[in-house]
């Protein structure tokens, strides 16, 4: 009889989230209070090698934060795994952190839910207003014509790395900046057990920052202009299928890619078994697996043709880490004199350059730590030629669906079946209709 | 789940004794004997509505609600839908539906095949193990090992396995017994079934043998010897004494194993992460994957009340007929 109990207990998702709705039920604080002024509570996304290593780094600041205002804040790194979920519980709850990191993606999203404080006029200027950060990152903190519900943190964007040996063996003297030079670099290489370009192939995110890049090169945006789900447009169906045809028909990318979803692409690229990857910042992981800053250089994502640029010649992704305040915070004032903390001048410098990524902070980005030439190609991609994906409420519903779409066609292309047209447009129609009624 | 067999003496023995301290007249006093273990149990009773009954009553009526990320914050205020959610879940023409409908009929064949091989597994090992031989103890802990492990790291380090390039499986498979031509994928496309089902079976025999273990404990010695008097072998030996006083252990385990595969979330999740290939596409990975993935709470919802009613259905028609056939076996 015990037992009988787990088939009450089967809806696993009803309990799971009527558990936490049941004891939050929607609390409607707007704007939040300063009942208790000395302590907040911080969710950092997990940046570094692991958790331990975020909480070495992030702790000696918040330390010094407290040196200054008395104000304790209490760290919780979370797995980018869990990220969303938790943020979503929390929503749901009303029982959140004061301050949390989100990937800049999910601001629209989450800027739906409500739940996050509207970063209007007057909380801007309690941080030193708008015109302190880059454009291209403010462009990925909530739908536009409303307020930003984040203000960003970290920034990054996408570059070719490859392996200068590896290009050297093969005779290619310089990195390809058109999708056909690389194809062309990537068949000379791929033999052997050597491949030319690394790929994620069971990883959502990562397989719509590539696809949204080249769809974008192919004038799609896969929503319309009313913010409604558009996958299936000529742009997005080459889109994908060129991404996918680099395993299927180009034979660049190894079968064993279409299983990845934890950077394994990066360490069979420092072992030398891949010559490229399309990666955001990852010159620390690099040198955490042994591999030497001299053996690998760095080039803008290549573009259809021409050099990268706006529209057509976009060739990367806003990607990056924004900062947000839960609406209903016990400490309004503290919270924002946090965010103002982590987003100064001085803070910016020593962790993004702790991080590997870029500062959305214009002054701090012209500090000489910056000035690596990975970092350069990285900054001028941001300047010049990212593009943030769509700011619209079901962005998050995006990437799960096109996401796996890929991983589907991914799969596909890997059992030595090659995708057709027709195979990607039902697979696209597929998750556009999953994303139907919203 | 014990049947107890009450003997003409111990029958007769609460008959002695019941008149000297019964008060009154028979009937009060019986009704109070049989009343306090409910009384008892209603504490249990009570909190198991609370922590159970409530989220489900909150499950049933989101699954009416249009329960999206602009509700999330008070989900009280979504609008009413009526029976939309549960039409877009069982729209078997429509994606939705159908890919509900397919993972439905994936998580039946699981079901069916991984909760069968579990008992099979665990009951041969258990009437093995009734042997005693020189390093039993030890066996029998190291088949539990799998049960005691947590699943996470269990599971986790299956997926490093099963991994196409690097993992053990096709190391041993193709490049040390040569059994595959190439290197097989595990993790995604058709095979991850197969992958999905291995690590289940593992996960839930020594839990089929740890119950069946204890079961053969409580069948006595002599019958057997009487058997092997007039001369039955082994298999018949099983056949008619082991298997038919397994079978009121076996109806308990069945529904257990049944149910926590059904809805077993932990293996696909870790292994496949939250989009999970087709083939192995469990039902209640789909349905996490419908609500959170894709922040349709309502609909998901919806799919879960369809699936407790699925679960409550069979778990009622399999309790009526084997606690029929219990009664007859036992008059």
């Amino acid at each position: 009889m015990r037992r009988i109990r787990a088939a009450a207990s089967g809806a696993v998702v009803v309990s799971l989230l009527a558990a936490a709705t049941a004891c939050g039920g929607g609390s409607s604080t707007d704007g939040g209070s300063n009942e208790s002024p000395k302590t907040l509570t911080y969710w950092a996304s997990n940046q570094g090698p692991n958790i331990e290593a975020d909480k070495k780094i992030l702790q000696p600041e918040l330390d010094k934060f407290e040196k200054q205002t008395g104000i304790k804040v209490k760290l919780e790194v979370v797995p980018w795994s869990d990220l969303l979920t938790r943020i979503m519980t929390a929503t749901t709850s009303g029982q959140g952190p004061d301050v949390l990191n989100i990937g800049n993606t999910w601001s629209a999203s989450l800027q739906a839910t409500g739940a996050l404080l509207p970063w209007d006029e007057k909380n801007l200027a309690k941080i030193g207003g708008r015109d302190r950060f880059v454009d291209s990152a403010l462009g990925s903190t909530g739908a536009e014509g409303q307020d930003p519900a984040a203000v960003p943190l970290y920034s990054m964007a996408y570059a070719l790395y490859y392996n200068k040996k590896m290009f050297a063996e093969a005779g290619v003297d310089k990195p390809p900046a058109t999708w056909d030079e690389l194809v062309a670099t990537g068949r000379k290489i791929s033999k052997d057990d050597k491949w030319g370009l690394g790929a994620e192939g069971s990883n959502l995110s990562n397989n719509i920052h590539q696809v949204f890049v080249l769809g974008k090169q192919h004038g799609a945006d896969f929503f319309d202009a009313e913010g409604k789900a558009d996958f299936t447009s000529d742009g997005a169906v080459k889109a994908v299928k060129q991404y996918v045809d680099l395993m299927a028909t180009d034979k660049v990318v190894a079968p064993g890619n279409a299983e990845y979803a934890q950077n394994q692409s990066l360490s069979d690229f420092s072992k030398g078994k891949t010559a490229m990857v399309l990666w955001q910042a990852a010159a620390t992981t690099f040198k955490a697996q042994g591999m030497k800053d001299e053996d690998w250089g760095v080039a803008p994502v290549p573009v259809q043709s021409g050099t990268p640029g706006q529209d057509t010649s976009v060739n990367s992704m806003v990607a990056g880490i924004n900062m947000a305040v839960f609406k209903n915070t016990k400490n309004l004032d503290g919270a924002l004199e946090f965010v103002k903390f982590m987003t100064s001048d001085e803070e910016q410098k020593h962790l993004c350059s702790t991080y590997g990524s870029i500062p959305p902070v214009k002054a701090a980005q012209s500090d000489p730590a910056f000035d690596r030439p990975e970092l350069k190609v990285l900054r001028d991609t941001l300047a010049t030629s990212a593009a943030a994906l769509p700011q619209v409420p079901n962005e998050s519903q995006f990437e799960t669906a096109v996401g796996t779409a890929v991983k589907n066609l991914f799969a596909q292309a890997a059992s030595g079946k090659q995708p057709t047209d027709a195979d990607v447009k039902a697979e696209l129609t597929k998750a556009q209709q999953q994303m139907a009624g919203q | 789940m014990t049947t107890t067999i009450s003997t003409p003496a111990g029958q007769a023995g609460v008959r002695g004794k019941a008149p000297g301290t019964a008060r009154g007249p028979r009937r009060p006093g019986r009704l109070r004997r049989i009343g306090l273990p409910y009384l008892l149990l209603l504490p249990a009773l009570a909190l198991e509505l609370l922590v159970h009954l409530v989220p489900i009553v909150i499950g049933f009526v989101m699954s009416f609600k249009e329960l999206t990320q602009f509700y999330l914050r008070d989900w009280t205020a979504a609008p009413w839908t009526a029976f939309d959610n549960f039409s877009v879940a069982v729209d078997f023409d429509a994606p939705v539906g159908r890919g509900l409908l397919h993972s439905f009929w994936i998580t039946c064949l699981f079901t069916v095949l991984s909760v069968g091989l579990c008992w099979l597994l665990g009951t041969t090992a258990a009437v093995y193990m009734q042997e005693t031989f020189a390093g039993r103890g030890l066996l029998r802990a190291l088949f539990l090992v799998p049960y005691a492990l947590p699943v996470y790291a269990a599971v986790i380090t299956w997926a490093f396995m099963f991994q196409r390039d690097n993992g053990l499986i096709n190391h041993v498979l193709h490049d040390q017994l040569g059994l595959t031509d190439g290197r097989p994928f595990w993790l995604i496309g058709d095979n991850s079934f197969f992958a999905l089902l291995t690590v289940s079976v593992w996960k839930g025999w020594p839990f089929a043998f740890l119950i069946v273990m204890a079961g053969l404990q409580n069948i006595p010695k002599e019958l057997y010897e009487a058997a092997a008097l007039d001369g039955a072998g082994m298999w018949q030996q099983i056949r008619r004494i082991t298997l038919p006083s397994l079978a009121p252990v076996n109806q308990v385990l069945v529904l257990v194993l049944f149910l926590w595969t059904f809805n077993d979330f932990n293996t696909p999740f870790v292994l496949f992460g939250k989009a999970a290939p087709e083939a192995a596409d469990l039902i209640s990975v789909h349905i996490y994957q419908s609500s959170f993935a894709t922040w349709n709470f309502g609909t998901g919802a919806a799919m879960s009340v369809l699936l407790l009613g699925f679960l409550l259905l069979v778990t009622g028609v399999y309790l009526f007929f084997t606690s029929r056939g219990r009664k007859v076996s036992h008059v």
